[in-house]
C-alpha cells in the first residue's frame, strides 16, 4: 500500500487517531469539506457496519471524483434506512431499482455516461451481500465479464437483515439465522456452503478486488481510492458487523471487526486482473472463539467443540491460503 | 424509401432514426434478426452514439435499460415469450419508475408447454403493469409506431411496449416505406427526461412509499395512462402530418358503421379478417384495438354503439375463465345491450384460416355460438385426454399425450 | 393473387428462396409478401416458405393452403410430407429431379395437365454454376420460365441484391441457365 505506514499499539480504544498522520493521509472523513453523501438522520441501527462503511467508501470515491459519483442501490437494509419517503439522506445522485439488479442499474448508468461523453461521472452499484452473493449473482458476473466501468461494493453483514435476518450464501458455517436454526448437536447454517464472492471476482479478472473490514478505515478508503483509479469493472466487499442480525452490543461492532480479520475469518487483501497483489498481516493471530463469543449467533458454536473446530480450520485455512502470518514488505 | 424487407429489419431500421442512445440485448426468438441488426448498426458505425450492450439475461436487459434512462439516454430493449415473463419485475419497476423505455415485443406463446409461435400471451401477461401496450396490424405499422412510442414515451415519462406478432410479421417479408433521417428528426426531438441522476442537481430516485401515500403514487400511475388516451391520437395526428400515413390512435374500424356484427381483435389476423370479409356478403364488420393499454373504453363504446353482437377473436386468453380482450370488451359495452362472443384462436401459432372465419362468421350471425368457443379445437382429442386422466392416476403427461395422440410422437406407447 | 409454396430441407435455402421471389416481384412494381413456416433452426428437417404477389396490398397471412405454383426443392419429401395438399387444379409444379414423375413414384399424386409440371435437374445446374447442391435460385429461374409471373432479369437483379458479388452471379447464371433450358422445353415433350 502506498499510504504511510504507522502501526497503533493503543489498549482500551480502538480510535485510529489522523493527528499522527500527515494531512494528505488523513481519511476523507476528517474533513470538514467531506461531501457527507450519506448524511445524518438516516434510520439505521445504533452500530450499524454498513452506515458505517457506506459512509466511508462514498465520500472517498466523491473526492477522487471531484463529487462526480452516481450510485445504484440494491434493495436492503442500506436502502430502506436510508430513503424512508418522503426523505432521503443522500447528497448525491441515487437510485433504488430492484433486489437483484444493482450491478445492472450501474452497467446501465455507465453506458449512458460513456454515450453523452461524461465519462468524468463515475459510477457505484452497491449493496448487501444478499443482493450481491444470491440474488445479484448474475447481473454481478454480466457486469464483470462485459468489464463495464462500474465499481460494485457489496456491505457483507453474512445474511438477509432487513427482512428479519435470514440466511444468505454470505453465511457463515454455524451462525445462527432465522432459516438456520441450531438444534440440539446440529449446526445453525451448515459448513461445506457458501460462497466467496471475491475470489469468483477475481476469477473474472476484472482491474481491481479488494476486500476490506470497518475496523480499518483508513485501509477502507485506500482501497476505494484505488478502485477508482482504475477502469473497467471493479470490486469491493467491506466485512459490516450487523448488531440486531449478530446479537451483539452496537459499541461491539469495529471490535468485532478487528477480531474477525484478526482471527483469519475475514483475511484482506487485493488483486488486480485475477492475481492477488496485497494482503494485510495478521500482527498476533486471534482464537477464533474470541471473535464468536460476542455474538449471540454463534452461542451454540462457542459451546460444541467440534463446531468450534469447524471455524477454526476455516480461519487457519485463511492464513494458510493467503499467507497471512507471514512477514509482508 | 420503400423497401422490400424482413419486418425485424425494419424495426431495427425504424429504432436506429430514433437515435437511441443505449441498446440493450439479449436473443429470444422471434426477435433475435432485430438485435442482431442493430447490433450489426452499431458496429459499422451506420448508428452512431449508441451504446450496444450484450446482456446475460432479459432481466439484465431490461435493468441496464432502467439505468441508462434514469441517468438520461434514450433507450431501447426487445424480448418476447418467456424472456418477458424473466424480466417481470424490471417491467413493473420500469413504469413505476415512470422511464420513457422502448420495447419491441416478438409476440410469442409462454409455456409450458415451450412453444416457439405466435401468440399475444407475453405482452398480456404484463397489461397491468404500466406500460403502454401498443398493437400493429402489418409491418409498415411496426415501423411507424416505434417512432411513434418513442415520442409517446417521452411526452408521458412511461414505458411503451409495441407488441407485433411473432413470425407472422417479425419474419415476413413485405413491402415497406422506411422514413428518412430528416422526417423523424422533425418528429422526435432530443430526448429531455423529466427526471434524470446529475451529479450537478442530485436526486434519489426509488425511495419506499409507505401506507400513507402508495395509493396516491399508484393512482397517478392510473392518470397517466388515462391522459395517454388522449396523447396517442395525437401523435398520430402529427405523425400523419410528416410521414402521411394513419398507422396508430387507439383504434381502427372496417365497415363497423352498418354493420350488425363487428368482429374485434389485436394484430396481424386482421388482415385475413379482412379478406374473409370481403368474400362473404353478411353485414359483418372489424374493429382492431391498436392501443391495448390505455384501453380506449370510449372509442370502442362508441364505435360499437349500433351493434348487435360483438366477436372478439384474441390469440391469448386467461386461464380459468376465458378470453382477456373480450373482458375488457365487456366493461367497454356494459350496459349496452350488445352479445359479447369470445373466441380464442391462433394460440402456440395456430393457423387462423378463411376457411375457419367463415364458418364461424356463418355461426355468429345466427347467434349460434357458445360464450367462448376454441377456435379448430380437437374435439376428440380433448376428450380422449380427458377420458385418459379420469381412468388412470398415472395418466402422464398432458403435453406428451396430446401430441402422441395427434400422430406428433411416434414412440411407443408405455401404457 | 399469385401464391407460390415452396418446399425443401433446412439447409437448401428454400426461405431465402421465397424471398427473393418476393423482392423479384418487388423490382417489376407489384405487391408482394414472403413467409417462412417457422420452426427452430435445424439443418435437413422439412422447411415451407410461401410468397404471394398481387398488384394490390396484399392482407391475407394465412399459410399458402392453396397454391397457385408448388415448388418441390427436395423430392426425399414426398414420403415424409403431403406436399401436393391443395394445390389448385391450374396450378404448377415443379421438381428438383433427374427422374421422371413415375420413377419418383407419385404418378398417382398428381392430377395436372402435363404442361403444368417440370422436372428440373436443379441440383446438377446448381453444381455446375455454384459449386453447391443448392437448388433455389435455378428453380425460380424455372418458375420465370413456366409461369411467367416474374420475368427472368427481375430474378437476376433480385439474386443480386441478397447476395452480392461472386455468389451472386454464380446464382444468377444456374437461374439463367434453368430459364433457358425450361423456355426450351416448353415446347418438347416432358420426361413422365
Amino acid at each position: 500500500m502506498s499510504h504511510q505506514q504507522v502501526k497503533f499499539y493503543q489498549t482500551g480504544t480502538l480510535t485510529v487517531g489522523n493527528r499522527l498522520l500527515d494531512a494528505e493521509q488523513r481519511t476523507v472523513q476528517a474533513t470538514i469539506d467531506r461531501s457527507n453523501s450519506l448524511d445524518s438522520g438516516h434510520r439505521a441501527c445504533q452500530g450499524c457496519g454498513e452506515a458505517l462503511g457506506a459512509r466511508y467508501a462514498i465520500d472517498t470515491a466523491m473526492r477522487e471524483t471531484n463529487n462526480k459519483v452516481i450510485a445504484a442501490n440494491a434493495t436492503g437494509c442500506l436502502e430502506v434506512f436510508t430513503t424512508p419517503y418522503p426523505e432521503t439522506s443522500w447528497t448525491l445522485p441515487w437510485i433504488h431499482s430492484l433486489f437483484g439488479n444493482a450491478p445492472a442499474i450501474g452497467t446501465g448508468i455507465a453506458a449512458a455516461m460513456k454515450v453523452k461523453g461524461r465519462e468524468d461521472i463515475r459510477v457505484i452499484a452497491q449493496g448487501g451481500d444478499g443482493g450481491t452473493t444470491d440474488i445479484g449473482f448474475g447481473c454481478l458476473s454480466g457486469m464483470f465479464e462485459r468489464n463495464d466501468d462500474v465499481l460494485y461494493i457489496c456491505y457483507d453483514n453474512q445474511g438477509y437483515m432487513n427482512t428479519g435476518v435470514q440466511r444468505s450464501s454470505a453465511t457463515p458455517g454455524g451462525a445462527r439465522t432465522a432459516t438456520t436454526m441450531p438444534v440440539g448437536p446440529e449446526p445453525g447454517a451448515e459448513f461445506d456452503k457458501g460462497k466467496n464472492v471475491p475470489l469468483i471476482a477475481m476469477a473474472h479478472e476484472i482491474p481491481y478486488v479488494a476486500t476490506a473490514s470497518i475496523d480499518r478505515l483508513h485501509d477502507l478508503e485506500a482501497k476505494v481510492k484505488k478502485a477508482m483509479s482504475f477502469r473497467g469493472a471493479r470490486y469491493i466487499q467491506i466485512f459490516v458487523p450487523c448488531p440486531l442480525g449478530w446479537g451483539s452490543a452496537p459499541a461491539q461492532t469495529v471490535n468485532l471487526a478487528r477480531l474477525a480479520v484478526e482471527s483469519g475469518i475475514w483475511p484482506l487483501f487485493e488483486g488486480e486482473y485475477g492475481e492477488i497483489t496485497s494482503v494485510t498481516n495478521i500482527r498476533k493471530q486471534v482464537p477464533v472463539e474470541e471473535y464468536l463469543k460476542p455474538q449471540r449467533r454463534f452461542a451454540h458454536v462457542v459451546k460444541n467443540p467440534e463446531q468450534l473446530s469447524a471455524v477454526q480450520a476455516i480461519a487457519d485455512r485463511n492464513i494458510r491460503k493467503f499467507s497471512l502470518l507471514e512477514e509482508q514488505e | 424509401m420503400l423497401k422490400q424487407i424482413e419486418g425485424s429489419h425494419g424495426v431495427s431500421e425504424a429504432v436506429a432514426l430514433c437515435r437511441p442512445e443505449v441498446i440493450c440485448a439479449y436473443p429470444i426468438t422471434p426477435q433475435t434478426h432485430i438485435v442482431e441488426d442493430l447490433g450489426a448498426l452499431v458496429k459499422s458505425g451506420k448508428l452512431k452514439n449508441c451504446e450496444y450492450i450484450n446482456v446475460e439475461s432479459e432481466f439484465a436487459a431490461l435493468s441496464v435499460g432502467i439505468g441508462s434512462s434514469a441517468a438520461g439516454a434514450r433507450t431501447y430493449t426487445a424480448t418476447a415469450s418467456q424472456g418477458m415473463l424473466f424480466m417481470a419485475e424490471a417491467v413493473y419497476n420500469a413504469s413505476g419508475l415512470g422511464l420513457p423505455i422502448v420495447m419491441t415485443v416478438g409476440n410469442r406463446s409462454i409455456g409450458a408447454p415451450i412453444n416457439i409461435w405466435n401468440d399475444q400471451s407475453d405482452s398480456m401477461s404484463m397489461r397491468d403493469a404500466g406500460w403502454i401496450q401498443l398493437f400493429v396490424e402489418d409491418n409498415q405499422q411496426a415501423v411507424d409506431i416505434h417512432i411513434q412510442a418513442f415520442k409517446i414515451a417521452e411526452a408521458l415519462s412511461l414505458p411503451v411496449m409495441v407488441c407485433m406478432d411473432g413470425f407472422i410479421l417479425t419474419h415476413a417479408i413485405e413491402g415497406i416505406d422506411v422514413p428518412d433521417q430528416k422526417q423523424v428528426d422533425k418528429f422526435l426531438p432530443s430526448f429531455v427526461p423529466r427526471q434524470i441522476l446529475d451529479p450537478e442537481n442530485p436526486i434519489s430516485i426509488g425511495a419506499m412509499v409507505g401506507p400513507e401515500a402508495f395509493t396516491e403514487v399508484r393512482y397517478l400511475a392510473h392518470q397517466k395512462q388515462k391522459e395517454a388516451l388522449k396523447l396517442i391520437p395525437k401523435i398520430n395526428e402529427d405523425f400523419k402530418q410528416i410521414f402521411g400515413r394513419d398507422s396508430g390512435g387507439l383504434i381502427s374500424t372496417f365497415n363497423v358503421d352498418d354493420a350488425d356484427t363487428v368482429i374485434v381483435t389485436l394484430g396481424s389476423v386482421i388482415g385475413t379478417i379482412q379478406e374473409a370479409l370481403d368474400e362473404q356478403d353478411e353485414n359483418i364488420g372489424a374493429l382492431t384495438i391498436r392501443s391495448f393499454r390505455p384501453f380506449p373504453l370510449e372509442a370502442i363504446r362508441s364505435a360499437l354503439k349500433n351493434v348487435k353482437r360483438v366477436v372478439v377473436f384474441e390469440k391469448c386468453f386467461a386461464v380459468g375463465i376465458g378470453g382477456i380482450v373480450a373482458n375488457n370488451v365487456r366493461m367497454a359495452l356494459s350496459g349496452a345491450n350488445i352479445e359479447v362472443y369470445e373466441v380464442i384462436g391462433g394460440l402456440g401459432g395456430r393457423p387462423i384460416t378463411r376457411k375457419s372465419l367463415h364458418k364461424l362468421f356463418k355461426d355468429a350471425v345466427k347467434d349460434n355460438l357458445e360464450v367462448v368457443t376454441f377456435l379448430d379445437l380437437k374435439k376428440d382429442v380433448v376428450e380422449r385426454e380427458l377420458k385418459r386422466e379420469k381412468e388412470l392416476i398415472q395418466s402422464g403427461s398432458v403435453a406428451e399425450n396430446v401430441l402422441r395422440d395427434g400422430g406428433v410422437v411416434s414412440a411407443a406407447k408405455t401404457t | 393473387m399469385f401464391q407460390v409454396r415452396i418446399h425443401g430441407r433446412g439447409g437448401q435455402g428454400v426461405v431465402s428462396a421465397a424471398e427473393i421471389l418476393s423482392v423479384a416481384a418487388f423490382i417489376e412494381g407489384k405487391h408482394s409478401q414472403a413467409v417462412p413456416s417457422f420452426g427452430s433452426e435445424r439443418m435437413g428437417a422439412p422447411v415451407v416458405s410461401f410468397c404471394r404477389i398481387d398488384d394490390k396490398p396484399i392482407r391475407l397471412r394465412e399459410p399458402i393452403m392453396e397454391p397457385d405454383a408448388l415448388i418441390v426443392q427436395d423430392p426425399t419429401l414426398f414420403n415424409a410430407i403431403d406436399v401436393f395438399a391443395g394445390l389448385s387444379k391450374n396450378g404448377y409444379l415443379l421438381i428438383n429431379s433427374k427422374r421422371s414423375i413415375k420413377e419418383l413414384g407419385i404418378a398417382n399424386a398428381i392430377y395436372l395437365p402435363e404442361d403444368k409440371v417440370r422436372l428440373v435437374p436443379a441440383t446438377e445446374i446448381a453444381l455446375h454454376h455454384i459449386k453447391r447442391p443448392l437448388p433455389n435460385a435455378v428453380l425460380l429461374g424455372a418458375l420465370a420460365a413456366v409461369t411467367g409471373v416474374i420475368q427472368i432479369d427481375s430474378v437476376a437483379e433480385a439474386i443480386a441484391s441478397k447476395f452480392p458479388g461472386k455468389i451472386g452471379d454464380f446464382n444468377i447464371q444456374a437461374a439463367e441457365a434453368a430459364y433457358k433450358l425450361l423456355t426450351h422445353n416448353n415446347q418438347e415433350e416432358l420426361t413422365c
